[in-house]
């Protein structure tokens, strides 16, 4: 236990001594504190973002288009990566448009998506679903295609329909490999956030990060970048949380190693 | 034949595992004679790889002696041939077969004649240039033995080398063994959960206790060499001493049996 | 029962498979006509679509239109200037993100002190989208090339820098025992285990970073730009040209798989023992 805490204190150094050496090199004017203001400053402006009240506004406007997004994103792409897993038809139907589409950069499919859908709430809601969905119908329908085939051959030996095997056995085979997906597709939303939020917004992260550029304040821009970071963190943390609930029987790769390690005899 | 290769005295060794310390093996005492083949048997998780790893070196034990005469200090002392999964996929058959040799910057030429002789031992000539992900598994561990033996060591261990193998594979690669072991008689320390490998192959049958494990039998093979694995299976003699040593491995495969929700893996 | 009447091997097969309702087991393939014909009908509709003004041409623009669009920008030049631009941008920034990449990785991988100093470092940064650092770095380096190629580059930099780490680092436990009981130096055994072992993962991360390089000049040249593809996408936008913006689309959508097949088959060179 005590290891344990030894363990964290010792983690935590060399960020805080690098935040302490980038003060240092403000101080002494190695770095440009124009441009990269000492971290005590950046502070002081997240103080007064929440103080003035519009942080929290902010935060909460930039996570409203991201949940909406993201849960509309990942719904449509696991329904269309189930279909086109077990669906031929589907496949021939899907697959095509997939390939066609997919290669473009999702960030270049903005402009078409706000002269189509507006500038305002539901154009930035698509521009992340859309970022959400394709990531997430390539590791739904590549897990549902990988089952291994001695699990499927149980299945139908055992006599399952298409809807117990479906429900029983590609699912699950299939969870680790969707929750990819779902973990790719929340780095896409939190990426794109920033791009549909330049345009026709009055709050958000990605809207403070453009208005602190144009008014050139760096502290503040300093105060939103570390805000999207940890947003990021946080949601990919969330999605993890929620994967070991789900599929509490899956092991990564890493932990298989450890278990039939050096020690098994 | 007599001299003394390995002397062990009061080995143990521990190790930590969930913040706890779990006993592999205890007061193990051991002599081998140069040009001995021992066989190691016993239950699942008696520690008997683990002794295996801290002969090769690989580990340290936590207290006891271990005495291993070096008589050629230009021949590597030790060659290992692990479970499975241990020829490297980057490396052509050749390329593994040489590594050792790589390893200890034998002149190339010299290298090659080496690996060709082994190539025609182990019948593989003709996927000397293939590499692992193109052969069968028996394929794989014949390369892997034929690596060891490439290498000159002057003791060989072998971590249950053979088990992932099907019966008429098994009966071939045993016999293979035997011929190249009976050539130039190397000291080997061999794991095996297979009582009859065991007899077939070895001098000598060591029996390890249930977890934590220790020494608690030995076997003395009479047999005499060049064996021939078919006339060894048939004779009464082999019936009687197979029995032998089931019954009172039985005793602690058991014991090993009812304390398994204990064991550390 | 089965004495009496022997069916032909064929049908009693299939005779099971359509009682047990297996169907999802032998599943047939599509014909070839309907896998080849969708995508076809999917254009012709397209096209029938917008020319019986079902759709709004000025939004979506024709198949047909938007070829000759592609003709006219091919004939013209203009693509292949875009292309050049742009290309220039993605490889100076590609090399620039994965040289230094594959050294901060490497060193992490091998050295326990430079893991421990950089590796919280790294992580700590890792999760700001490069996107957002835009801003920040066309008020540091100014509007022109040097930050654009920055932003690509750190989008390389990254996921090489932490697969190159994690290949070394997720090393099966089985090789480094093997290289260790065969007496490898520690030269030998970065050159023969640990290299050839990672390249895998190394791979991915070299993937990984040029799928984002792709998408981060659609930002890059989306300020400051009067050339290059992300430049052109954004240009169609504001004078509402569409039929450009998706001549632009098919130009990304080519760049992506040609770079996707060229990494494809540099993998295979490289690492010939990979299934």
């Amino acid at each position: 236990m005590n290891n344990k805490i030894y363990q964290k204190t010792l983690e935590m150094i060399p960020p805080l001594s690098l935040l302490l050496l980038w003060e240092l090199f403000v101080l002494i004017a190695v770095l440009d504190a124009r441009f990269f203001p000492a971290p005590h400053v950046i502070l002081i402006s997240l103080w007064e973002q929440i103080t003035l009240g519009y942080y929290w506004h902010d935060v909460s406007s930039s996570l409203i288009r991201i949940t909406l997004g993201f849960v509309i994103g990942s719904v449509v792409g696991v329904a269309i990566g189930i279909s086109i897993g077990i669906s031929s038809l589907c496949r021939a139907l899907f697959e095509p448009i997939v390939a066609a589409t997919f290669p473009i950069p999702k960030l270049a499919l903005m402009p078409l998506i706000i002269l189509l859908f507006g500038l305002d709430e539901l154009g930035k809601v698509i521009v992340i679903a859309i970022g959400v969905l394709f990531p997430v119908i390539i590791q739904t329908t590549a897990g549902i295609s990988n089952v291994d085939q001695t699990y499927k051959e149980v299945a139908y030996n055992y006599g399952a329909s298409r809807w117990n095997y479906f429900k029983t056995v590609a699912l699950p085979a299939a969870a680790p490999s969707i929750f990819i997906g779902l973990k790719l597709g929340s780095g896409m939303a939190i990426l794109l956030i920033v791009a549909a939020e330049m345009q026709g917004a009055s709050a958000g992260i990605g809207y403070r990060i453009w208005s602190a550029y144009s008014l050139f304040d760096i502290p503040t821009m300093f105060v939103a970048l570390s805000t999207i970071a940890l947003l990021g963190y946080l949601s990919y943390t969330v999605i993890e949380k929620l994967e070991h609930r789900v599929i509490s029987w899956h092991r990564s790769p890493q932990k298989e190693r450890d278990a039939s390690g050096k020690n098994k005899d | 034949m007599q001299v003394e290769k390995i002397r062990i005295e009061q080995l143990r060794k521990q190790f930590v595992k969930k913040n706890k310390m779990v006993e592999a093996f205890h007061s193990i005492s051991l002599q081998i004679k140069d040009g001995e083949f021992v066989s190691i048997v016993g239950p699942s998780g008696c520690g008997k790889t683990t002794l295996l790893r801290v002969i090769a070196g690989l580990e340290l034990p936590t207290s006891g002696t271990m005495h291993i005469q070096h008589h050629d200090s230009n021949q590597p002392l030790n060659a290992m041939v692990f479970q499975e999964h241990s020829i490297f996929p980057w490396m052509t058959v050749r390329e593994n077969i040489a590594y050792g040799l790589t390893m200890r910057k034998v002149p190339p030429s010299i290298k090659k004649s080496i690996v060709d002789h082994y190539l025609l031992k182990i019948n593989m000539v003709n996927f000397a240039e293939s590499y692992p992900h193109q052969l069968s598994g028996g394929m794989k561990q014949r390369v892997s033995v034929a690596r060891a033996f490439a290498n000159d060591p002057e003791i060989l261990l072998m971590d249950e080398p053979f088990t992932a193998l099907d019966e008429q594979n098994r009966l071939l690669i045993q016999q293979e063994l035997l011929k190249i072991w009976e050539e130039n008689q190397k000291t080997v320390v061999f794991i095996t959960h297979s009582i009859e490998e065991a007899i077939l192959l070895s001098d000598r049958i060591i029996m390890m206790s249930a977890h934590p494990g220790t020494l608690i039998a030995e076997y003395e093979i009479p047999f005499p060499r060049p064996r021939k694995i078919e006339e060894i299976r048939s004779s009464t003699f082999y019936k009687n001493m197979f029995n032998e040593i089931w019954m009172q491995l039985k005793e602690e495969v058991e014991k090993s049996r009812s304390m398994e929700g204990m064991l550390p893996i | 029962m089965i004495a009496s009447k022997v069916a032909p091997i064929s049908e009693r097969t299939s005779e099971s498979t359509v009682n047990r309702n297996n169907d999802w087991y032998f599943r047939k393939p599509v014909s070839s006509k309907i896998k080849y014909g969708i995508p076809v009908s999917l254009i012709l509709g397209w096209e029938l679509v917008v020319s019986l003004s079902i759709l709004d041409s000025r939004y979506l623009p024709a198949p047909s239109h938007i070829f000759q669009a592609l003709l006219v920008a091919v004939s013209s030049g203009q693509l292949l200037a875009d292309m050049q631009i742009s290309l220039y941008r993605i490889l100076t920034g590609f090399i620039l993100g994965a040289a230094p990449g594959l050294v901060v990785g490497l060193l992490i991988g091998f050295i326990p002190f430079m893991r421990m100093f950089i590796q919280p470092i790294l992580l700590a940064i890792r999760p700001i989208p490069k996107l957002a650092l835009l801003p920040l770095l066309i008020i540091v380096m100014g509007i022109g090339e040097a930050s654009k190629i920055t932003l690509i580059m750190l989008g390389v930099f990254f996921p090489v820098a932490i697969n190159s780490a994690s290949g070394v680092l997720n090393l099966h436990q089985q090789y480094i025992d093997v290289a260790r009981n065969y007496g490898a130096s520690k030269y030998q055994f970065i050159k023969t285990v640990a290299i050839p072992g990672s390249l895998p993962t190394l791979c991915a991360g070299i993937k990984i970073g040029f799928a984002d390089a792709l998408l981060l000049i659609v930002a890059a040249e989306m300020i400051g730009a009067n050339s290059g593809i992300g430049y052109r996408v954004w240009m169609a936008y504001s004078i509402f040209d569409m039929r450009m913006m998706f001549v632009s689309f098919i130009m990304m959508a080519g760049l992506g798989i040609a770079s996707t097949m060229i990494i494809r088959f540099m993998e295979k060179r490289l690492i010939p023992w990979n299934k």
